[in-house]
């Protein structure tokens, strides 16, 4: 039994090795932000010497730079300012459209790829690493790389940039299935192999009956991330909105700048609150049934 | 989804026309769902499928051009093999490009969670100090998030010129927007309990704050730092694209001169890469999940 100068000294203990802790924590952290700060060139000289620049862009990208109403703000010439929504709102639906299609191709990817990896489904560990493997390639492979390829590929345009939203896509959401598979009540696939189902009837009638709901709640934050992403495919010249943004940054059109800016962001927003309304919706009907 | 109880479906076996009967009256949108909500399902998929059809249609998809592309994808595969870049010199080239990546990956997120933190407490419905205060912060953090990561880079080269420096502040900026969020529903997910107490103790809002409500969700805002932190890696691959440094400009480059096997080499460096992280953090990780529970 402990007496009370027992207990004091292994609090005292517990305590110093909990400072141990702290300080290798901490001289670690220290020790590599220095490194990243070193091989990432840091300036702060440089930064606090132009941070005028940023606010400066900012400035300049509300500000017209021709036309009528020349050197006032975008906003007391709206009509000025977004010229280019005739040109501008079908490149902003064709980038919704890759956004679709790309999510859709890739979860149907995800759907036909996602039970293999999983260990309650798959006893085979060389298929279930094989498939494991393959999806992480497709995820960790960035989609812009992708697009860079297929746009050689296939050639320039929007199919190149479907194409690299969908792979990517397809890797993520496997995962994503894959845990959601791992997790359900294996209860209705025992209940299946007893009566003697082949592996393609009891997933069809055990498995995704248990999983549908999370699958479609998982597709539409993915459909969130990839309108961002169909965003900026047109950098590398694989369709939708992007093609427009790059030249008028890279043009300086600074007040186009501005309204491409200004209408990404719109769509971004109700994007996401739309699809937060419908997942809450999904998954306030799961709780009631 | 919750499924019947044994000795329930037992029963329902068991049942006679009469217990039928009754369970109709009782249920009657069990047995008679209304055409609409019957046909809903069919409709989504068809309207889905169609417009997957016209997009198809809109995007020129052709099975001519996908087989073309899969045969030129197949060629280029060919070529990759086997994958370096042509000399130890520009082998050790591309390392260094690669922990240039690491690092604006690493100090990026560790500026954004640094500036997310205190104003995730602003966005949080718990521990705000005015309504006002907290809609302007969600909005803010909602127009950052809107903005792609490329762009803000793009925005950043404008600051600092072109280089790592740029990513860095690319990746701080468009991390801060999206970790805010994130730390701000941890808050909001916080156990009432604690705080409670300290304030029945007679503890100041912000003492409340400190020991109520920040020992639940450091664990939390840690994981998911880690967690970015690893997912950055790779889209700081990327930003070399525009300009910013890393190894982005580098495979840009090589895919721009059909370098395929300085293209495999780079991209097999960033799956080890990423590999590599991914293990350190998941230890990391479940280090300060077993931390937490131990301190609770």
């Amino acid at each position: 039994m402990g007496s009370q100068a027992d207990h004091a000294r292994h609090w005292r203990e517990v305590q110093r090795r909990k400072r141990g802790h702290t300080l290798i924590f901490c001289a670690g952290l220290a020790a590599a932000t220095l490194w990243s700060a070193w091989m990432s060139d840091v300036n702060l000289s440089k930064l606090f010497g132009n941070i005028g620049n940023f606010f400066g862009y900012f400035d300049r990208i509300l500000t017209l730079d021709s036309g009528p109403a020349m050197g006032r703000r975008v906003w007391t010439a709206p009509g000025e300012w977004l010229w280019g929504l005739d040109k501008w709102l079908p490149l902003l639906a064709d980038t919704l459209l890759m956004a679709y299609l790309g999510t859709l191709l890739g979860a149907l990817g995800a759907l036909a790829l996602c039970f293999a990896p999983a260990r309650n489904l798959t006893p085979n560990p060389w298929a279930r690493v094989a498939a494991r493997r393959f999806l992480e390639f497709c995820r960790t492979v960035p989609e812009i790389v992708f697009a860079l390829i297929f746009v050689v590929a296939f050639g320039l345009g929007p199919m190149a940039g479907v194409l690299a939203i969908a792979v990517h896509t397809a890797g993520a959401l496997g995962k994503q299935f894959s845990e959601v598979v791992e997790n359900i009540d294996m209860k209705p696939v025992e209940g299946l192999m007893a009566s003697g189902a082949a592996r393609w009837p009891t997933i069809r009638f055990a498995v995704i009956p248990q999983i549908l709901s999370n699958v479609v709640s998982y597709c539409l934050m993915r459909f969130e991330i990839n309108v961002r992403g169909a965003s900026v495919m047109g950098f590398v010249g694989a369709g939708g909105i992007g093609q427009d943004l790059i030249e008028a940054i890279r043009k300086f059109y600074y007040a186009d700048v501005s309204a491409l800016l200004l209408l990404i962001v719109l769509c971004v927003c109700v994007i996401d609150f739309l699809s937060e309304k419908l997942r809450h919706a999904l998954l306030g009907r799961e709780a009631h049934a | 989804m919750t499924i019947p109880s044994a000795p329930g479906a037992m029963r329902l076996t068991h049942a006679d026309a009469a217990s039928i009967a009754r369970m109709r009256a009782r249920h009657p949108e069990a047995f008679h769902a209304p055409p609409l909500r019957r046909a809903a399902p069919y409709l989504i998929v068809a309207l889905a499928t169609a417009l997957a059809v016209f997009a198809l249609w809109r995007f020129e998809f052709s099975p001519v051009r996908l087989a073309t592309g899969l045969a030129r994808l197949g060629d280029m595969a060919v070529l990759m093999v086997p994958p370096w870049p042509g000399g130890l010199a520009q082998a050790w080239t591309v390392v260094k490009v690669l922990g240039e990546t690491v690092a604006i990956a690493f100090l990026g997120t560790l500026l954004a969670t640094a500036f997310a933190f205190p104003v995730a407490f602003l966005a949080a419905r718990n521990t705000t100090f005015s309504g006002v205060a907290r809609f302007l912060t969600r909005r803010g953090l909602d127009g950052v998030r809107g903005v792609d990561m490329l762009i803000w880079a793009l925005l950043w080269i404008n600051v600092v010129g072109l280089g790592p420096f740029a990513g860095v502040l690319a990746v701080m900026t468009s991390d801060f927007g999206a970790l805010g969020k994130l730390f701000s529903e941890a808050i909001e997910a916080a156990d009432r309990k604690p705080v409670e107490g300290v304030a029945s103790t007679g503890g100041s809002h912000w003492r409340q704050v400190r020991f109520g409500v920040l020992p639940q969700v450091l664990p939390v805002i840690a994981g998911q730092a880690l967690y970015f932190f690893e997912s950055n890696t790779r889209s700081s691959a990327i930003i070399g694209i525009v300009g910013a440094g890393g190894i982005g400009l580098y495979l840009s480059e090589q895919i721009r001169m059909f370098e395929w096997q300085g293209v495999a080499f780079a991209i097999i460096l960033i799956l080890i890469a990423v590999a590599i992280i991914d293990r350190i953090s998941g230890v990391l990780r479940a280090a300060i999940i077993n931390g937490g529970v131990q301190k609770l």
